[in-house]
């Protein structure tokens, strides 16, 4: 289990204890947290779970593959600590994560 | 009545159903919903059936949509194993199977759709499945390992994925299509040609231009399909993928408006006020290319979701959408944007052959779909040009080495 902290775009934060296994995505997706789409379930073929990590998770938040780079490469609003968060599993490492919502998925 | 006491009745709880309650709730709607689905379980994900579901990398949990708390939790009140038989309007009621009626304000149709039977003798054999539904899945999954045979019938997605999982889970696999490509309805000749090698690569074999006689059986089980030039091919199981209907059947007895699917508007309103359909059993107008379509894919149906919820709770209209689609087989991703409608050319970027390269269908120098192979960024940057109708130069997009952002500047 680790607590993750989603912030949607407008600032309102939501706190979720998700277990570990799942994805960040999962998590807020299925704990109806505004601002995560997921169209297509996890599957890298959408970019509509886009999110900030904060500075300091980067590097416990694994590496970008190939497709999910290239998927960031040309989605919108996008930083150099832009994720797809399908894309990053929660492991009890991942406690007091921090995620910020770009102002759209779509 | 204000929208923040009204009774927002949904039937069906697949993906678009499922998805509507949530977003209802996420955007503060406040007032009574009840959805109701004909399935023993709470809306989940159908994508993953046909692929980490047989391959036993997904469980009911990771399907599922919401966990099964979360309805109650936010006084959603799901009934599963129960249909909707008939639709009184002027009373704005409905009947269910269980034999009560539920008043609505609103009343939302997502009741999907169902999958064609095969019309040949034989097709009642046991063995011989479709893919719908988690249970389909689950009766799916036990046929594909080593030493079995399953016959696909129908080269459509879902029958070219459960091929691909079947070859990973090391039973044989062979698709029978009627047509002489695979795909025949939804791809161009270059895409089923590619999908067609990858597979055979990979130990998939295909009758192409099939005609099938009948399914045969033992003891009132399927054991093979004969075929009308007198073979008969060895099947331990039979997967029927050719085509679905929607479940209209509903909303036409009532009156409502309808043309393979109901037919809705941008809001997703039917021709009643009071009724939205959404998801696959609608018939959805897609501005972008003037038109009406039913485009039987789950992007559609979480647009359809935002537009009811936004109609709902008093939200302004999402902007449309470009139709999207993704198959998964083996290693490959298959990303596809718009549809190729009025297309009057096809362009291939890149080389099959390297299983990485995007097909586009243009009208003039517009971008009207693009089917992309392992290739993001055609997909990506072609979904935006499709979207913004910016017109492209088209030596530029066919000339790999010019990247999508070059070509699109």
């Amino acid at each position: 289990m680790a607590k993750v902290t989603y912030i949607e775009n407008n600032g309102t934060e939501h706190v979720i204890d998700v277990k570990a296994g799942l994805t960040v995505m999962e998590g807020a997706v299925k704990n109806n947290v505004p601002g995560i789409d997921a169209d297509c379930g996890g599957a890298c073929a959408c970019a509509t779970c886009h999110v900030y990590v904060d500075a300091a998770w980067e590097s416990k938040t694994g590496t970008k593959s190939a497709m999910e780079e290239s998927m960031l490469d040309f989605a919108e609003n996008v930083e150099p600590s832009s994720r797809l968060s399908c894309q990053i599993k929660v492991s009890d490492e991942l406690d007091g994560l921090v995620v910020r919502m770009p102002e759209s998925q779509h | 009545m204000s929208s923040s006491d009204a009774h927002v009745v949904v039937l069906g709880a697949g993906h678009a159903g499922g998805t509507l309650v949530a977003l209802l709730r996420q955007y503060g709607f406040a007032g009574p919903i009840t959805m109701v689905g004909d399935e023993p379980i709470a809306p989940y994900q159908r994508p993953p059936l046909s692929k980490a579901w047989l391959k036993g990398e997904a469980d009911e949990d990771s399907l599922a949509l919401k966990p099964l708390e979360f309805y109650a939790e936010n006084q959603i009140d799901f009934r599963p194993n129960i249909s909707a038989v008939s639709l009184k309007r002027a009373d704005k009621v409905v009947e269910l199977s269980d034999g009560s009626t539920l008043s609505y304000d609103f009343l939302v149709i997502a009741t999907g759709m169902r999958a064609n039977k095969l019309p040949l003798p034989g097709a009642e054999l046991s063995g011989v499945l479709s893919l719908r539904s988690a249970a389909d899945a689950e009766a799916l999954k036990g046929h594909l390992k080593p030493g079995r045979h399953i016959a696909i019938i129908g080269g459509g997605y879902i029958g070219l994925e459960v091929a691909a999982s079947a070859r990973a889970l090391g039973a044989e696999a062979t698709v029978f299509e009627r047509e002489a490509r695979i795909l025949s309805r939804s791809a161009c000749e270059v895409l089923s040609t590619f999908f067609t090698d990858y597979h055979r690569a990979r130990g998939v074999s295909f009758e192409l231009g099939a005609h099938i006689d009948s399914l045969v059986g033992e003891g009132g089980k399927v054991t093979g399909v004969k075929m009308a030039d007198g073979r008969t091919l060895p099947a331990d199981v039979v997967l029927v993928g050719v085509g679905a209907k929607p479940n209209d059947e509903i909303a036409a007895d009532a009156g409502l408006e309808t043309a393979r699917g109901v037919v809705v508007d941008l809001e997703a309103r039917t021709s009643d006020p009071a009724i939205f359909a959404i998801g696959d059993c609608s018939h959805r107008p897609l501005p972008l290319y003037d038109r009406m379509f039913g485009p039987e894919s789950v992007p559609s149906a979480l647009e359809q979701a935002k537009q009811v919820a936004a109609a709902i709770t008093g939200r302004p209209a999402p902007t449309p959408e470009v139709p999207w689609n993704w198959s998964d087989q083996y290693d490959l991703k298959l990303q596809i944007a718009g549809l190729p409608f009025d297309a009057d050319r096809v362009l291939v970027r890149g080389d099959p052959a390297s299983g990485k390269f995007a097909i586009f269908h243009l009208k003039g120098d517009q971008i009207q779909s693009v089917e992309a192979v392992n290739a993001p960024p055609e997909y990506m940057m072609g979904r935006q040009l499709i979207g913004n109708r910016k017109p492209v130069n088209l030596d530029r997009l066919a000339d790999p080495t010019v990247s999508m952002k070059e070509v699109a500047a």
